[in-house]
């Protein structure tokens, strides 16, 4: 239904200072329906705050954002209706078992008993899960607590996801599982905004931007940036425009 | 929502090793180890006597002071500053002469002289012996006058005492109500801001800051399970005090449970600020760590309120803690009604509207 004109996910001039330090620094971009969009940095560039501000858990101080169609200032809570999120630190109930954090989330959203059970039982068949249905979250191994966090945030199917270092602490061959996982999300229609500094993951990407202290240096398709570039791999085009770079990272 | 909100919330409160330990042993601290060792009745004040007199009439005293039950014998010494290094050691609290010709005066039914010194380090116990000591001499010599055939003398030291209220004297039927209120400031308040500060600190808030749950809906689903934990444990209480100590209260259980209604929504409220501005467990624990020991000494738990300095007194009106336990005090001992207590209700409720306020408009989702 979305087009072009009416992007999923539209940042005009998102900024947000601490006191005199400037954590975002006016960027500006749309992401449309559909499209995985990779967003770029070193650490410390300031992606996880301009992606806090788009989920509506930290206030731009200057500038204007448009998730799902609903401003993130005035309109947060219905944005938080329509987004899935993920954050860097696993947040998910250690303490409750695998189908328990499932159910509570479900209900969060408000979807129906019939509907959390049958979906439980899905996504546990594909996560492989039906063995560990019981076991509380905080015996699992970290590849899968990563699986189950994104398999939550996705649960309700949300417009869009913001996925925040999805992959980051996992090993090679789960991190390609877990992009599959982020394709077959993509292709039900969901939108998918991923933050990583993984460069090899940014050739999985529609689209990225690149993140340099605050400020977005670049944004397209990756084989476009590498023309734009002259290089090789991803990896290079970061390393050109890290270059510029005055901030530290943390 | 609130449904799988609260359901999450007991599932986790049940699989947590501590703090459902805690609350028992909480509980049976405060019905069975508190009562006692906050009685503040003087007992086994180590008395030294020096009887110089050595007559049946001296030994009679001594052994009436010690079946008194308050006093135990510390040992005999010879003289007065023979006894002193026994104070100073701390052997003795108290040390009584006897002089001699005691039995001689009495006799001849002149007045009879004591020395008595009290180590008055604690200042309470000193006075509190001090004044049982007169009164078991002024009913020894009445006993003799009554042997003697004498009057017994109106003007002699006779320690007139009523005790209304609570006339046998039972420091447990004046600690237990207090020391609920203890319990249910615990329970309803403190409980559930250690959990949203843990919520804050594991970082599970942040996925349900992302989500469209109201932040009331959040807190009411923490409070919920602690306010029926505190009137499940309130009434335990209630109960126990009845059965083992055989104290009931003497006014209405209606009034109580109404003003502990007030009360755990107070608490919670407190609580739930005290959360709103901690990151860490760490820092809530000594905020609250504060405020007890803030709420507790200007309370009147132990010390009365009317016997404070002026400003302390002023400090006290804004102590929610010393409303309720007036409350609970009054109900249990006095069998005060509601309307006898309207001031208190007032107080109470206007705590709870603005902390609950405060709590509301302090609680933030988004930074």
């Amino acid at each position: 239904m979305e087009n072009v004109h009416n992007p999923v996910i539209r940042a005009v001039g998102l900024t947000k200072r601490f006191g005199d330090f400037t954590a975002v620094d006016h960027i500006s971009f749309e992401v449309s329906a559909g499209e995985i969009f990779g967003f770029l940095g070193a650490n410390g560039a300031g992606k996880t705050t301009a992606m806090r501000m788009l989920c509506g858990l930290s206030r731009p101080t200057e500038g204007e954002g448009f998730v799902a169609g609903y401003d993130i200032v005035r309109q947060s809570e219905a944005v938080k209706k329509n987004i899935g999120y993920m954050s860097q630190k696993f947040s998910l109930y250690e303490d409750l078992k695998v189908w328990e954090n499932l159910r509570l989330f479900g209900g969060i959203y408000g979807m129906k008993e019939r509907e959390i059970k049958s979906k439980t039982e899905r996504i546990l068949h594909e996560l492989g899960l039906e063995q560990e249905r019981n076991t509380p979250v905080r015996s699992l191994p970290l590849g899968w607590k990563q699986k189950l966090a994104f398999s939550v945030s996705i649960f309700h199917d949300p417009k869009v996801v913001f996925l925040d270092e999805p992959t980051g602490g996992v090993d090679p061959v789960t991190r390609r599982q877990f992009w599959g996982m982020i394709y077959e999300a993509a292709g039900r229609g969901i939108t998918v905004f991923v933050t990583t500094h993984y460069m090899d993951e940014a050739e999985y990407c529609d689209r990225v931007s690149m993140m340099v202290d605050g400020r977005i240096e670049a944004l397209d398709a990756p084989a476009r940036l590498r023309r734009q570039f002259d290089v090789d791999t991803m990896d290079e085009v970061f390393r050109r425009l890290a270059r510029r770079a005055t901030r530290k990272g943390d | 929502m609130l449904k799988f909100l609260i359901e999450k919330e007991f599932k986790q409160l049940s699989r947590d090793k501590v703090i459902p330990r805690l609350i028992v042993m909480l509980t049976l601290l405060v019905m069975f180890v508190f009562p006692w060792a906050a009685d503040q009745e003087i007992k086994n004040v180590k008395l030294h006597v020096v009887d110089r007199d050595r007559s049946s009439l001296s030994e009679r005293l001594v052994q009436k002071v010690v079946s008194s039950g308050y006093f135990r014998l510390s040992g005999p010494s010879a003289s007065y500053d023979g006894a002193m290094p026994a104070v100073e050691r701390g052997d003795a609290d108290m040390i009584m002469e006897i002089p001699s010709g005691f039995e001689r005066d009495l006799m001849r039914g002149e007045t009879g002289r004591l020395l008595l010194a009290a180590n008055a380090v604690n200042g309470t116990k000193g006075g509190l012996a001090t004044s049982y000591m007169a009164a078991i001499v002024a009913d020894y010599s009445a006993d003799l006058r009554a042997e003697n055939g004498l009057p017994a003398l109106s003007s002699a030291f006779k320690v007139e005492s009523s005790f209304r209220f609570n006339p046998r004297l039972d420091y447990k039927v004046f600690m237990l109500p207090a020391l609920m209120v203890m319990l249910m400031t615990l329970l309803a308040g403190f409980l559930p801001a250690l959990n949203i500060v843990a919520e804050k600190e594991s970082g599970t808030i942040e996925q349900i800051n992302v989500t469209p749950v109201p932040k009331t809906l959040f807190v009411l689903a923490k409070l919920i399970p602690y306010w029926i934990i505190g009137f499940v444990v309130l009434s335990l209480c209630i109960a126990l005090a009845a059965l083992v100590y055989g104290i009931y209260p003497t006014g209405s259980l209606l009034t109580i449970y109404l003003f502990t209604t007030v009360y755990i929504w107070l608490v919670s409220g407190m609580g739930l600020v005290i959360s709103n501005y901690s990151d860490t467990i760490q820092q809530a624990m000594f905020v609250m760590f504060f405020f007890i020991m803030v709420f507790i000494l200007m309370s009147g738990l132990f010390t009365p309120v009317s016997s404070m300095p002026q400003w302390a007194q002023a400090i006290t009106a804004i102590n929610p803690l010393k409303y309720f336990m007036q409350v609970m005090r009054q109900v249990y001992l006095k069998g005060s009604g509601f309307m006898e207590l309207l001031p208190q209700f007032f107080a109470l409720c206007s705590f709870a509207v603005v902390l609950s306020v405060w709590a509301v408009v302090s609680y933030k989702k988004s930074a």
